[in-house]
């Protein structure tokens, strides 16, 4: 195992294959504390852990929050509607403030790109991006990466398709950093319109149809539709993207028998996914579910080190 | 009183010198230039450029409204400090320079305060909101030098198709800045693999490269002068050139950020990298070296843009377009010189001539009877950039801490020294 | 890994590979007297080089009455008082133990006893996974100095040292030569 003792974690783009693997290792060890009668360690005693959510998410949210608490930490949530201290205030601002309640590591969520990148250049603590804008949510795709090797044991060769807004979502940045990082075939599909420019320099292969994509894939992942994307003109009406683009089971005809169908929740069940297929043989949408406090678990407890 | 500028390497793109020379300098004229003259005060500039002032056509002032960014004051103290003797402020201040009032205020205020000659462009449309046109007669009278709704593109071409017109009737060149709102929409930076990369929204070329051959389009419909300001893309550099070709009455101007720097390098989500136009790619980068070599691109200006930090302290997506560039447009430029890709006469006629032609400056060269504007170069002072120490009130530069070589240590305005490099002095002197 | 040792520190080899052989086979048979059902017992080193010891003691009790009894692994790195104060990042191994803990006899197995601060968290840990019916501890060698209130059931051999001494139990497993070796650091 490799552990290059950091500070931050901004993006899987900072993270080497051996660290990936390292995290994963790590998370193992997590999710047999996480199926035991007392599901807690002591290893963060004493450590303060603030989760600082922006944008609204009670999932990820929830997740770090529990994954501290079964580490002992001490977990304290602030969301921007349920906070005085950030109305009115700048970012810096508030990002000073909470580091002077001595917190050790801060998990961050926030609607802007590069967000945590600006708090970790202002902060001497651990900041551990939960998402930022469109940019990157590298603790979902390490927990989708964990998911899928447990089903699978390699992700090395394997042909992941991820489909929906790839333009505007951080789970599809991340997880195609993190997938060729491992060695992984990675294939995006979607209308036109949410295929980001260039996104082939990433090392991927475009498809807009989505039998193309599934065809052959060992896994599938599906984005989440934002609903308030309509109107954008990004596509014309919730009724045809669905058609179009929506995972049914008849588009699973050309798959692989024994294909992975993921979705990093929440879901739109029947429009981006049938609810048969969401909730069918194939689907380990449940395991991200439970792998996430696992790889979130690891993640503190390795960014932990940096804080001392 | 008089001044001699002695033994320094005279480079004048215009009556084409470049040869080591004396330069007498008496009641703000050049009166002689020759070998061995002498004055009651004397400038030693043996190993130095001595060149006609350079210009900077395109400067955010500021004032009136936001003095907390920058006054027409400081803005020309960092002029002189750069090498500028003259600079051209953009009209997007509060209240806009839309009437000769406005104008006239710069102009008076400039008079009282300012080091270097400092002329006014003035708004095309009131109030810059693109609906009617500006009292463009009122302001020429008043020293307004072009129209231009810089800040924010002219979107309604009928409107943009009239202030050309009205402009001519003025004699004035109409300056455009080329984006289409629709399609730069909330766009921050380049749209390409890095925008990608950084899940941060775009703005494509083709937002800048449409209106680029919309108002050629215009111009060659009105025959009005038409000036492009800070181009950022290939296809702006191959669509000018080709209207040069065509004869249609078409300039250009490009930043030192836009040929030294790509959307590369935002990759660390540095704010001050945030401009508009945006950082493009690097074949972009290469196209505008050519078009600048070529003379499609004719001007070099810094769209000095200066912000207070915190407009510049927070998330990339909310914070302000714009970095300043007084200070560090001639040094970044001569990069291009120390790298044989320009001569130093190409690189001083786009500094000086090139732009004083878009204005129609007249005078703006090194000979007997012209006045004296002149700028000392230094071509091998390495230094590393301290905007800590610049003159300007705002320090949003992305090239704070770069080491750098070559800079200017003097600039004489209308016969005055208005900035010595005291590095220079000490070296220099003793 | 192996860790690089400073080039003047001393090295004796206090017991060698047969004294070490002798003293597993005695942990061993005081294991077997003391604990009639072997059917309750499991072994469970502490990682790593109590694992060794744990699969050694399991092999000699195979030996000797035909039972193979069960070897766990356990990494108490979550449990440590010391995981703020240092240094390096310690890795996680996983834990392994086959079967519940719940009523089982727990043996935990560790090389050498010193502070007991280790034999603290192992404790824990084994507690946090069920409620075992006993927990035992056996060591190779007991280097004296404690600061918790623990003592072994079953040692292989006291070897008290001062202060300025440090031990290390070699094992075959990791590509050493069985044996005990005392150094001294100047
Ligand atoms: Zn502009
Ligand atoms: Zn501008």
């Amino acid at each position: 195992m490799a552990w290059g003792k950091r500070k931050d974690l901004l993006g899987i783009e900072d993270l080497s294959r051996e660290e990936i693997e390292t995290i994963l290792d790590t998370a193992e060890s997590f999710k047999d504390v996480s199926r035991r009668q007392i599901k807690k360690v002591p290893a963060l005693r004493g450590v303060t852990v603030v989760n600082l959510f922006l944008e609204p998410s009670t999932r990820t949210r929830t997740s770090f929050e529990l994954a501290g608490k079964r580490l002992s930490a001490d977990v304290i949530n602030i969301s921007a509607s349920g906070s005085s201290i950030i109305k009115g205030e700048s970012l810096k601002d508030t990002a000073c403030n909470i580091e002077a309640m001595n917190t050790d590591i801060l998990v961050f969520r926030h609607s802007k790109a590069g967000a945590a990148h600006f708090l970790s250049k202002v902060l001497k603590c651990s900041v551990v991006n939960a998402g930022d804008g469109a940019h990157e949510h590298p603790t979902q795709a390490l927990l989708d990466l964990y998911s899928i090797r447990e089903k699978t044991k390699r992700i090395e060769g394997l042909t992941v398709a991820i489909i929906g807004d790839i333009a505007h979502s951080r789970v599809a940045r991340s997880n195609i950093l993190a997938l060729r990082k491992m060695g992984a075939h990675v294939r995006v599909a979607g209308p036109a319109t949410m295929i980001p420019a260039g996104v082939e320099k990433l090392g991927v292969d475009v498809t807009y149809k989505i039998e193309e994509a599934v065809e052959g894939a060992d896994v599938v992942m599906m984005l989440r539709i934002q609903q308030e994307r309509q109107g954008k003109n990004l596509f014309p009406s919730i009724r045809e993207y669905s058609r179009f683009f929506g995972l049914n089971r008849a588009r699973l005809k050309g798959a692989k028998k024994d294909i992975l169908i993921m979705h990093p929740g929440p879901i739109n069940r029947g429009v981006e996914i049938a609810p048969d297929v969401a909730d069918g043989p194939y689907s380990i949408i449940l395991d991200q579910v439970t792998n996430g406090v696992a790889v979130r678990m690891a993640i503190l407890f390795l960014y932990s080190g940096a804080a001392l | 009183m008089s001044l001699v500028i002695k033994g320094g390497r005279v480079i004048d793109p215009v009556n084409r010198v470049d040869k080591v020379m004396d330069l007498r300098i008496e009641k703000g004229r050049i009166t002689r230039i020759g070998r061995g003259l002498s004055a009651d005060k004397v400038l030693y500039a043996s190993g130095l450029w001595v060149v006609p002032g350079l210009i900077d056509i395109h400067v955010h002032l500021r004032e009136p409204g936001f003095e907390y960014k920058e006054t027409i004051e400081t803005g020309s103290h960092a002029a002189a400090a750069g090498g500028f003797a003259a600079i051209a402020c953009m009209p997007n201040t509060n209240p806009v320079n839309d009437t000769g009032s406005v104008t006239d205020f710069i102009v008076t205020q400039a008079r009282k305060s300012a080091l270097v000659h400092v002329f006014p462009v003035g708004a095309l449309s009131r109030g810059q909101k693109g609906e009617t046109l500006a009292e463009i007669g009122d302001m020429a009278e008043r020293g307004a030098v072009a129209l231009s709704d810089d800040g924010k593109p002219v979107m309604n071409a009928e409107l943009m198709r009239r202030g050309m017109e009205y402009a001519r009737t003025f004699g004035l060149p109409v300056i455009s800045h080329c984006e289409d709102m629709n399609l730069a929409a909330e766009g921050v930076m380049h749209e390409g693999e890095v925008s990608t990369r950084l899940g941060l929204p775009g703005i494509p070329s083709a937002s800048e490269e449409v209106m680029v051959e919309r108002d050629i389009l215009l111009s060659e419909l009105t025959g009005a002068a038409l000036h492009i300001a800070h181009v950022s893309c290939k296809g702006s550099v191959d669509r000018i050139r080709e209207a040069k070709k065509r004869g249609i009455s078409v300039t250009a101007e490009v930043t030192p950020h836009h040929l030294t720097l790509t959307h590369e390098s935002l990759a660390s989500y540095d704010t001050n990298l945030k401009v508009n136009p945006p950082l493009r790619s690097e074949a972009d980068r290469q196209a505008l070296i050519e078009g600048l070599l070529d003379g499609t691109i004719d001007a070099v200006a810094s769209d000095h843009a200066p912000h207070n930090i915190a407009e510049k302290e927070t998330e990339f997506e909310n914070a302000v377009f714009g970095m300043i560039g007084l200070e560090t447009s001639l040094s970044l430029m001569l990069r291009l010189v120390h790298e044989g890709i320009l001569t130093p006469s190409q690189l001083i006629e786009r500094m000086s001539s090139g732009p004083a032609g878009i204005l129609r400056i007249r005078d703006w060269d090194l000979r007997e009877g012209a006045p004296a504007n002149v700028t000392l170069i230094h071509p091998g002072m390495v230094f590393n950039v301290d905007a800590d120490r610049f003159r300007s009130r705002s320090r949003n530069t992305p090239f704070n801490g770069w080491e750098l070589k070559g800079k200017a240590v003097c600039t004489v305005v209308s016969g005055k020294v208005v900035f010595e490099d005291k590095h220079w002095k000490t070296s220099g002197k003793g | 890994m192996p860790k690089k040792e400073k080039p003047n520190t001393r090295e004796v080899r206090i017991i060698d590979r047969e004294k070490m052989n002798a003293l597993i086979n005695q942990l061993a048979e005081r294991i077997l007297e003391k604990n009639q059902d072997l059917s309750e017992v499991t072994l469970v080193g502490i990682r790593s080089r109590g694992t060794h010891l744990a699969r050694r003691i399991a092999e000699k009790i195979f030996e000797k009455c035909g039972n193979r009894v069960p070897v766990g692994i356990l990494d108490i790195t979550l449990y440590r008082d010391d995981l703020r104060s240092r240094i390096d990042q310690p890795m996680l191994v996983r834990t392994e133990i086959p079967g519940p803990i719940e009523d089982r006899n727990i043996i935990l197995v560790d090389d050498v006893l010193f502070t007991g601060r280790t034999i603290r968290a192992a404790m824990d840990g084994i507690m946090d996974m069920g409620r075992a019916r006993m927990i035992q501890l056996a060591v190779l060698v007991d280097r004296g100095f404690r600061e918790l209130p623990i003592r072994a059931n079953y040692t292989g051999e006291y070897v008290p040292i001062k202060s300025d001494q440090t031990i290390r139990v070699r094992f075959a497993e990791d590509g050493e030569e069985d044996g005990v070796i005392l150094r001294e650091v100047p």
